[in-house]
């Protein structure tokens, strides 16, 4: 370990990160960013972190490409292993500096975590996060900035990974150093219809989830807070919001009896009545 | 049409059975064979007659004289040992061009597809639709506070070639879009804008806080199982409310909603704590007040319920107002998809 000094010093630009950058290429490690040799060699970064991590030393010198015990195959795999594991530590809390948030919004904006699934997303890139910073406890998952709410992995490759490697703070970290990227919300939502008509139940559950945004967009402006939404809404939306779906509903007891005879086809976009 | 290797696969279970189509469900000959059933498709659909005939499998008719020798061609193809939809092909190429089959086949599709979002809202298509549910060939829902509840395919237009097809999620009552690539290309209007709610209608008592992984059951109806504007409390959204809104946090700290990037969409995954505030018919019967006449809000007695405006044109007149260019529908069925 002596000669890791000498080994890295001056020559960084050309010193090619054999683990890492196998480790990061491999398949289902698409969410990790490279961490620098300069975090990696700094131990007051890995405070803490030789008791996580079994056979710490080695480790570390497999991740740093300064790893020379000779070993068995056996040993090999468990150091390896552990390798993973420190890396991914180190991972959350590289990712929270100025340099791994940088590297993590490169990755951002080429949708390397994937899209939001939600439709009215349109496709907005997603944020891995951990919903605990302790290890194994919790998988990844995704974070949409647009609809604020977290997604599961498509990928059972990914689904294994664990969400401390990211941790709880990452993403929101990320929007309150970059706020320019917070990007505009919008009150467009999907209402579920039977031919034409809103469901009820679910209508008075919109109606009520209108009102709480209009209580918060309230809130926002009595403290000068712009909430964000996009201008397209209208100027003065909050009283629009108020009473916007006064129309035809079909209420579930309709139905209840003989959805069948609700089930004639009318054509579409008429509006079916019971007979 | 008999071959060597027993009957050959209809052209609706193979096309059932396409990659990409495993949302479908195979609409009944029945079905098809009703005209009032297909009322209107005529002309949305090219060559209509020889689409019909290629979805239930019917020899094209010929208006010569020599169906006869036709059909002895038929036999010697068969024993050639061609088998199958192979041979089938072949016995329609016989008869017609290649370009007509391939504008045939894909007219066949449209119109399959078309004559789908109708069935699977009918008894039987819908019936055939819960057992595809059950077994989950719809997927799950990917937000993580759903616990992978099961999805139903939706379409967010009736028309053809708008969209492609969705997954709505009645545990957060949101769309998503198909993980896999394959659905991408399959058209959302072939299940229609009516089928996901109507599945929950007809379908009220299936408890949807099992996972896609899990039995699916019958809701235990307890004593304390309320019935909310028509549907068990317990399925109202399942997948919203205290506990299923994601809270930001920084170091452990609530992320502050002053804050530029502090929540603003918590609003679309909150539910009431209280339930039966969304019992709206009770409120208003309570309430009373100076309801309007023509307000038949929460009749109970079976029929849509109608939340008519005062005076006729309140609707344009809120529309003049706002100018949103996305309230133009009659019923306003766009303005918010
Ligand atoms: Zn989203
Ligand atoms: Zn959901």
């Amino acid at each position: 370990m002596a000669g890791m000094d000498d080994f890295v010093s001056d020559s960084d630009s050309d010193y090619t990160s054999y683990w890492r950058d196998w480790f990061i290429s491999s398949r289902g490690n698409e969410y990790y960013c490279e961490i620098d040799e300069d975090y990696l060699t700094d131990r007051f970064n890995l405070t803490g972190l030789n008791t996580e991590v079994q056979y710490y030393q080695y480790a570390l010198d497999l991740i740093t490409d300064v790893f020379d015990l000779d070993c068995d195959d056996e040993m090999r795999e468990t150091i390896e292993k552990s390798a993973r594991h420190l890396y991914g530590l180190i991972h959350a809390r590289y990712i929270v500096t100025t340099r791994g948030l940088a590297k993590m919004l490169e990755k951002y904006k080429k949708c390397d975590f994937g899209k939001c699934p939600r439709v009215m997303c349109h496709s907005h890139p997603l944020l891995p996060m951990g919903l605990s910073d302790v290890a194994n406890q919790k998988a990844v998952k995704l974070y949409c900035a647009r609809c604020e709410d977290i997604y599961n992995p498509k990928s059972t490759r990914h689904s294994a990974i664990d969400g401390a490697y990211f941790g709880t703070s990452f993403h929101n970290i990320l929007f309150q150093v970059y706020p320019a990227l917070v990007p505009p919300k919008t009150t467009e939502r999907y209402v579920p219809r039977v031919y034409g008509f809103k469901v009820h139940a679910a209508a008075a559950l919109v109606r009520w989830q209108n009102k709480e945004r209009g209580e918060m967009r309230r809130r926002l402006r009595k403290m000068e807070v712009d909430s964000g939404f996009a201008k397209v809404d209208g100027e003065d939306d909050d009283e629009d919001e108020e009473e916007e779906d006064e129309e035809e509903e079909m209420m579930e007891d309709a139905m209840d009896h003989n959805p069948a005879a609700v089930v004639q086809y009318r054509g579409a976009g008429e509006v079916a009545t019971l007979q | 049409m008999s071959t060597s290797s027993g009957s050959p696969e209809s052209w609706i279970s193979s096309f059932c059975s396409l990659l990409g189509h495993e949302y479908f469900a195979e609409v009944s000959e029945d079905f098809i064979e009703d005209d009032f059933n297909l009322t209107g498709l005529q002309s949305q659909v090219t060559m209509y007659k020889e689409a019909l005939e290629m979805i239930l499998d019917v020899e094209p008719e010929d208006d010569e004289d020599d169906e006869d020798e036709e059909e002895e061609d038929e036999e010697d193809i068969s024993g050639d040992g061609r088998d199958g939809l192979a041979g089938r092909h072949e016995r329609r190429h016989h008869s017609r061009i290649a370009s007509d089959l391939s504008v045939i086949e894909s007219s066949a599709e449209m119109l399959y597809g078309l004559i789908h979002q109708r069935y699977i809202c009918s008894r039987a298509g819908i019936q055939q639709m819960s057992e595809k549910y059950e077994l989950s060939h719809f997927g799950v829902c990917p937000r993580t506070n759903c616990n992978q509840t099961r999805t139903l395919p939706v379409g967010l237009s009736d028309t053809p070639g708008e969209d492609t097809v969705k997954l709505f999620c009645p545990s957060c009552l949101d769309v998503y879009v198909p993980p896999n690539s394959r659905f991408q290309t399959v058209d959302g209007a072939f299940f229609g804008r009516t089928f996901g709610a109507l599945f929950l209608l007809t379908f009220p008592d299936y408890d949807l806080t099992k996972s896609g992984g899990e039995q699916l059951a019958n809701l235990t109806r307890t004593d304390e199982s309320l019935n909310i504007n028509g549907m068990w409390a317990r399925n109202i959204a399942p997948g919203l409310g205290k506990g299923r809104v994601y809270e930001p946090k920084i170091y452990g700290f609530r992320v502050s909603e002053l804050a530029r990037s502090g929540p603003r969409m918590q609003w679309l995954r909150k539910k009431p704590e209280d339930i039966t505030v969304l019992d709206e018919a009770r409120h208003f019967a309570e309430e009373d007040g100076d309801s309007d006449d023509d307000d038949e809000n929460m009749n109970m007695s079976g029929r849509p319920v109608t939340r008519r405006r005062r005076a006729g044109n309140a609707r344009v007149k809120r529309q003049g107002q706002n100018g949103s260019p996305m309230a133009t529908e009659a019923n306003g069925a766009e303005s918010e998809l």
